[in-house]
Formats: C-alpha cells, structure tokens, sequence
C-alpha cells in the first residue's frame, strides 16, 4: 500500500504537514488500558519510539504521540498510556473519554490480567458508542510462550463474541507492534474517520477544550465510574 | 548571621556556659528515666513480655526464647517520679524488663491532655485517678489486652489466607517486588539499619520496607496488638526502646507507621520520618479517601490501592536516609546565577493556563525556580515537605521519562484532602535531567497546560537557557576559602516576611574524606545527632561544639539560621569561631546565587475565591474519587 511508519514525536518536533496540504493530518486519540504489569507503558514506547526498557509503574497517565502516515491520510496518534494501577481507576475515564481506539491489554501468562480485561471492556461498553470507538484486544508478552496462561483460543473467543479485533503482541520483542499499529489505524480511518465530524484535524495548537478554557468547571462532566 | 560577626568572644563564653549546663542536663536527665522498684507484681504481666516477644521473634533475636519467661516484673512508674520538673505529669513509663539484658521501655503519653496536663491542676487530678484505676484495674486491664491481642492474631491468620481482598491485592503488585522476597526470618533481615512498617488500624499489612507484608503479618499483628493494648488504657504508645533498637509509633487517623531503628536517631527524627512516609500516602491517596475507606470497611486492603507504589515509598525512605533536606525541613535549590534564575522564573510568569497554580522547574533532582499563583502565595505558601514529595515521585519513577505525565496528586500540607492535577515532563530528552512540574487545580486542563509547557520549551531554546542549566552544579566548599572547613548545612530564617518564602538550606558537595557512601552516612549520622541536640524537646541547645572521633563538629542555632559546620579534628575552638564568621560572610556574599530569592507570582485564577485551598469544587474532587473497584 506504501505507507511507512515514521517515528516522530509530535510534541517536541514540529511535522511538517499543514492543513493545504494534500494529506490532511487528523488527530487520534488512543487509551491503553489494563492491569498493572501487562505491558501498557512498554507497548506505548514501542509505539511511540520503537525502544524498550524496564519501565517504573506508571504514575497516573502518561501522554505519547505517534504519527502513521496512510496512503490518503496522515494520523496522529495521541496515546493516552494509563497506570493500571487501582488508585487510579477513578480518574481513568478521564483519559478514555472521546478515545477513537480502546487498546484492552493483558498479560499472556497471567489467567487473571486477561480476566480484568473482560472488566474493563464492560466499563467501556458503558461509555462508547458503537462504532466510534475501535476496542481492540492485545495479548502482550508473546515471549514468554512457556508461562502463557491465556490460549491464543481463548483471545480470540472473546474477540469475536464482543466483536472485537484480536491480536498478539510482544513489547519486548517488538514483535507485532509496528503491525498491530498500522492494523488499527486503517481501521480508525475506515471506521471512525469516514464518520461525519468523526476525527478532528490536527493543527500546530491544538484547540481542544475550548468550553473549558474561560470557564472553570469543577465538576467536570462525567468522571464518574459506575454507581 | 550578624551575631558571631560583632561579637565572636561573647558567643565562645557563651558555649562553655552552655556546656557546662549540657552536662549538668545530661546528669538531670538520666534521672528522669529512672523508675520506681516494682511496688507490685501482677501475674497476667507475663502476657504482656509474652507479647514482646513475639515482637521479638522479628526484631529482637535475642528474646525469642524468652517466650517462657516467668516471674517477669512489670514496672509502672509515673505517679511517684523523682524528677518531676522534667517528668510531665501526663507522662508514665511503663518498665518491661524481662530476662535477658534488653531492658525495653514503653513511654506511654497520656492522649487526652497532651502537653498541658501538668500546667491544670485539674486535669493531673484527674489523671491521677484515673492512674489508680488502671493500676487496681490492672489484672482485668491486662486479661482484657490478652483477649485482644488473640483475637486479633487469629483475625489476621484468618484474613491472611482467606480474604479475596488481599490476594487480589498481592497479584496486583506481583510485578513490582524488588527486595520484598527477603527472608523476614533471616538475620540479614533483622540487622537492616531501619525497618518501617505502615499498617492499618485493623492490623493489616500495608507496607514494610524489607520483606513481604504478608510474611510480616504476624509482626504486624503484635505492633497492633501493642497500640491497642496501649489505647485501651486511654494512652498512646509512642515508642520501645531495647538497647540496640528503638522502636517508634506513630497513629495517623485509620493508619498505624512503625519504625525500628538501630540508626541512633532520636525518637523525635524518626516520627518526622513517619510523617514523611504517611504524606507520601496521603500524596497518592489523600486523607479524606483514606477516612472514607476505613470508615466504610475496616479491614480494608489498603496494598490494593498502594500497588506500583512501593517503589516510591522505597525511594522516599532511601532519600530520608541520605538527603539531609528532609532532616532539616527544607528545601536544597541548585546554585545559579541570579540572572539566570529571573530569566527562567520570567519565562513560568509568560507560560499560563487558567487554574494552574504552581511552576516549578528541576534540574537534577534540585529546584531550579518555583513560580505560584498570586491568590495561592497570598492565602499560603508552598512547604518544604510538598516539595520532598514532588521531587521523590519524579525521582522514583522512570515512567516520566517516556512522555509527558498527567495525574492527580494531593500536596498533603497544603491541602490533605483535594488533588491538584500534575503535568510532568523533562525538557532535554534524551538526557532527562531538566524537568518541567505544572500543577493545576483542573483535571480537564491537560491541553490548556501541555501548551504552556511548548511556550515554556520555545523560550527556553531561544534564550539556550538548557545549556547554561547544564552547566550549573553544586559548589564545594573550598569555594569558602576556609581551610579547616569541610563541609556544611545552613538554613536561613532571616525572610522577608512579605514574601513568605519557601524554607531553604545550602550546603556544599560532600567531598573527600566523605566521598565514599559510608562515609557520607557517617557525617549525616553525625549531623543528626547535632540536630537532636539542638532540637531536643526536654532541654533544646543553641550551641554545639562536638568533638568527634575523626572531625569536630559544630552547630548553632540563632533567630536568624540554622548552622551545622564539621571541621577537620585538629580545629580549635577559637579557629572554628574565626572560620563560621568567614563562612556566613561568604554566605551573605552569595545568598543570590544560594538560595531563591525572590519568589516571582503570577496571576491565573479569573475568580480568585476559586482558589484551590478549601474551596467547596475540590473537596468535590475526592468524593469523585470513590475508588469503585472493578474486580
């Protein structure tokens, strides 16, 4: 198809697309989300940098960006990168409010990441709209084969009962990763972008928020989890 | 400052003065610990050493086979002390001394009236007889305690392996566990310098610096037990010393921190280091949801929520053993040309959002400026404490590192109940040495702040402030040109009150002979000594000359500063005079460079009663913040 995947951190380096351009540019906003430990922060660097290393949990919600370059299209992914952490659950639809792409990730050798999973995607069902949000399952830690506890089986049930895309990752390896990425960005296009009003277009400022810029608003919309 | 500088002479008579009364004190002081003979022996007091001891098994070796231990006295003294003067009234020492040579003494302080007791004819009244009851009470007291404590032993055996809860907790934080696996019955464990324990009032485990919570939760299960033994008399325990170990409590709402030290610390430095552990809790937490928890489920599993913070709380304690800020309350700024300084504290002022409240920009793990919020300056100011914690949390975790962070974080002196909202990002990665904290009081800010942090980084790479940062470090001492002087701590008081200003201290790089880490712990041991000395609550100094084994040390404390100097071992008094007056010369010389001057403001609340202290929308913040489980 000829697209290439460039690595190129949004914020620090300004890209050089403008909106007279041919290729528009349109924001992606993309949440992680899963246990502590299954491999959220790894797989985002990935993403965002194609490195790995030992990373610390993750204090809050880290914010990463990556752009994918489609053969129409450019997409700017803004990865929403949350700490699995249970201290921060409350604030968590924060950063999936308004995602286009829900990455629901577990830990192939861990029966129970993949059961928190199946709770956070029935969290998310209360707050997406079908359609405009691509929910895709990851089972990261491909590379440890010899511990898995989650067939792949079983991934895939789960997928295709919730209808949901399925893949298996290894952050360590990289193996998948740069696939997987380009994998859900066809699809938001197709999905999310072909929607009226469905991705925004990405400029130098970014003009989100704009309701809550002059006005302080302490209640905040709808930051609440459940009952 | 002025002082030694007008008058050296009078401050060296001065010190022999205080001597001479330093010793006579020491003498006055022993008495106080001094007890009554045992008046009467109760036989249930064999519960109470059975119940050290298991406290033993962990802590003590020694005791372990003083479980059978008969014919134990259980001193209660109190009523009939010497020493009254020094003795407050509402104070009782309660001697445990079983066999073996390791006296224990359990200080308990009365929890009604705290400091006053003794001024209230009344109250001590009162006190005394309630000292009567317990002690004709006592036998049914301690039968009662018995009672208690097994209760709770079983409670926690019980909970250990059937409880959901806290297996969900301990699969959570499996990830994480970096010398949790140590083996709590080995002797490597016992001998670490200083064990801190966080558990909960129903005697769950929540944190332990070595070891895993589960494996400790019978210690646990005993410290409890102790501070319920200690309450259900109306008292407090504050703290346990054996000859080896000191061991202190601290009881903080729903929560209970245990420290035992062998570090020679005093009982009053380690509590603060408690308080340390306990803010960073509430930093991640707040108050108000800790309340919330235990009031709504007792034998809450506070690890659920702490999971992935472990590291932190580790990070924490390892700065409070090795950065002197947190045993002096304030906070070290990197030394910078004052230009430099205004220039960056300029381009924070230029940088703003409405709702964002505080600036601060770091630069190897040291504030560079801080910039707040005019209606926040005006109504508090920024403490030292908040500060440690900040640095602390981007200290611990890597994760910054990655991408620029948001999350919710409470400043516990500032408000211990509402989150402010955290931006943090470094400025020169790949290094990672720079970074960029902007606190908001609105959670949906994120763009609005993650824009000023790109204005902020434009003004920085035109003005290449980056590479003068880089440039800038500690200074050593011999920049003082005072040769005997090694090393030294000093921490003004002398600001303007208007500017209610951040506390600080300077102090030059440690630099041979205590380069090496043992050493440098060793002149901190030694410094901590001086501040307990000087800081001491029965008989505070002001002055210290301290001749050591291997350096000659001296602290002093005015209205103006707080000074800790080491000399080399040959100094002489007279010299180390001459010396500290070149020294706060020097200081003075260079306080621009030292220290944050003037601390610049701006103004972005558009309704200042929106401020964020108190105000009714953050308290909303915590009760947002169920902690709904998804389990």
């Amino acid at each position: 198809m000829g697209e290439t995947l460039q690595t190129s951190p949004g914020g620090a380096q300004r890209h050089g697309v403008t909106f007279n351009r041919p290729v528009r540019t349109l924001r992606v906003k993309m949440v992680l989300l899963g246990s502590s430990g299954v491999g959220k922060s790894s797989l985002a660097l990935r993403f965002s940098k194609d490195e790995f290393r030992t990373v610390s949990p993750t204090v809050g919600c880290a914010y990463l960006t990556r752009v994918v370059h489609l053969s129409d299209v450019t997409l700017r992914f803004e990865i929403w990168d949350t700490a699995g952490q249970e201290k921060y659950h409350s604030v968590t639809p924060l950063y999936y409010r308004g995602a286009h792409t829900a990455l629901l990730i577990y830990d192939i050798s861990k029966k129970e990441t993949f059961i928190r999973a199946q709770m956070w995607l029935k969290e998310l069902e209360k707050q997406y709209i079908p359609g405009s949000t691509v929910i895709w399952l990851v089972g990261n830690k491909g590379d440890l084969t010899q511990d898995r506890q989650v067939s792949v089986q079983e991934g895939q049930a789960l997928a295709s009962d919730r209808g949901l895309s399925f893949t298996e990752t290894s952050a360590l390896s990289g193996d998948q990763v740069s696939e997987l990425l380009l994998a859900i960005a066809h699809r938001v296009y197709e999905c999310v972008g072909a929607q009226q009003g469905g991705l925004s277009e990405w400029q130098e400022t970014p003009h989100m928020d704009l309701h809550h810029r002059d006005a302080f608003n302490p209640f905040g919309s709808c930051c609440k989890v459940g009952p | 400052m002025t002082i030694a500088e007008k008058n050296p002479q009078n401050c060296l008579s001065d010190w022999n003065g205080i001597m001479e009364r330093d010793i006579q004190q020491e003498g006055e002081a022993q008495k106080v610990n001094v007890c009554d003979p045992p008046s009467e022996s109760n036989p249930p007091a064999e519960t109470l050493v059975t119940t050290f001891c298991l406290l033993g098994n962990h802590m003590f070796a020694d005791t372990v086979e003083q479980k059978e231990a008969r014919g134990t006295a259980v001193k209660k003294g109190g009523e009939e002390n010497v020493d009254q003067s020094h003795c407050a009234a509402n104070e009782q020492i309660l001697d445990v001394e079983p066999h073996c040579n390791q006296a224990k003494k359990l200080e308990t302080e009365n929890s009604e009236d705290q400091n006053n007791a003794s001024t209230n004819p009344a109250d001590s009244e009162c006190e005394d007889a309630a000292m009567d009851n317990d002690q004709s009470d006592s036998g049914e007291f301690v039968v009662t305690m018995l009672a208690k404590a097994k209760l709770e032993e079983q409670g926690i055996g019980l909970k250990g392996r059937s409880s959901p809860l806290l297996e969900a907790g301990t699969q959570e934080s499996h990830g994480f566990m970096s010398h949790r696996d140590e083996d709590v019955m080995a002797d490597s464990w016992r001998q670490h310098r200083k064990h801190v324990f966080v558990l909960s009032e129903a005697g769950k485990p929540i944190y332990s610096r070595y070891g895993s919570e589960e494996a400790l939760s019978s210690t646990m299960g005993v410290m409890m037990a102790l501070v319920s033994f200690v309450q259900s008399g109306d008292n407090i325990i504050r703290s346990v010393y054996s000859e080896e170990h000191i061991v202190v409590f601290l009881q903080k709402g729903p929560l209970v921190l245990v420290c035992v030290s062998s570090s020679r610390q005093s009982e009053e430095q380690l509590r603060a280091e408690l308080l340390y552990v306990y803010y960073q809790i509430i930093s991640m937490l707040t108050q108000a949801s800790i309340s919330r928890i235990f009031e709504h489920k007792k034998n809450y599993d506070l690890r659920r929520l702490l999971a992935g913070s472990e590291k932190i709380l580790d990070g924490l304690l390892n700065l409070v053993d090795s950065d002197p800020s947190f045993l002096l309350a304030a906070v070290h700024c990197l030394p910078l040309a004052s230009s430099l300084r205004e220039s960056l504290s300029q381009t924070l002022q230029k940088a703003i959002t409405p709702n964002l409240v505080f600036s601060i920009l770091i630069a190897k793990n040291q504030l560079l400026t801080i910039v707040q919020e005019k209606t926040v300056i005006e109504d508090t100011r920024l403490e030292p404490a908040d500060v440690h914690l900040l640095l602390n949390l981007i200290g611990a975790s890597s994760a910054f590192q990655a991408g620029e962070i948001w999350t919710p974080i409470c400043l516990p002196l500032f408000n211990p109940d509402c989150y402010f909202y955290a931006y943090i990002s470094y400025l020169d990665p790949p290094e990672c040495t720079v970074c960029l904290l902007l606190l908001s009081t609105d959670k949906e800010a994120f763009y609005a702040v993650a824009d000023c942090k790109r204005k902020i980084e434009e003004a920085m790479v035109a003005q290449n402030s980056l590479s003068l940062i880089a440039k800038a470090q500690s200074y050593s001492v011999s920049q003082v040109g005072v040769s005997d002087l090694r090393h030294f701590m000093y921490k003004p008081f002398d600001v303007p009150d208007n500017y209610r200003q951040l506390t600080q201290f300077t102090s030059p790089e440690m630099e041979a002979p205590y380069s090496s880490e043992d050493e440098k712990m060793r002149l901190l041991d030694l410094y901590r000594f001086m501040h307990s000395r000087i800081h001491s609550t029965s008989r505070p100094l002001k002055l210290i000359y301290h001749v050591a084994e291997r350096e000659t040390l001296l602290a002093w404390v005015t209205s103006k500063f707080e000074l800790y100097t080491c000399f080399s071992p040959l100094v002489t008094k007279a010299c180390a005079i001459t010396a500290i007056t070149k020294l706060l010369r020097w200081i003075k010389k260079e306080e621009d460079r030292l220290f944050i001057r003037y601390p610049p403001k701006y103004s972005t609340t558009p309704n200042p009663s929106k401020s964020s202290r108190g105000s009714k929308s953050d308290q909303q913040d915590t009760t947002d913040n169920g902690f709904l489980s998804l389990l």
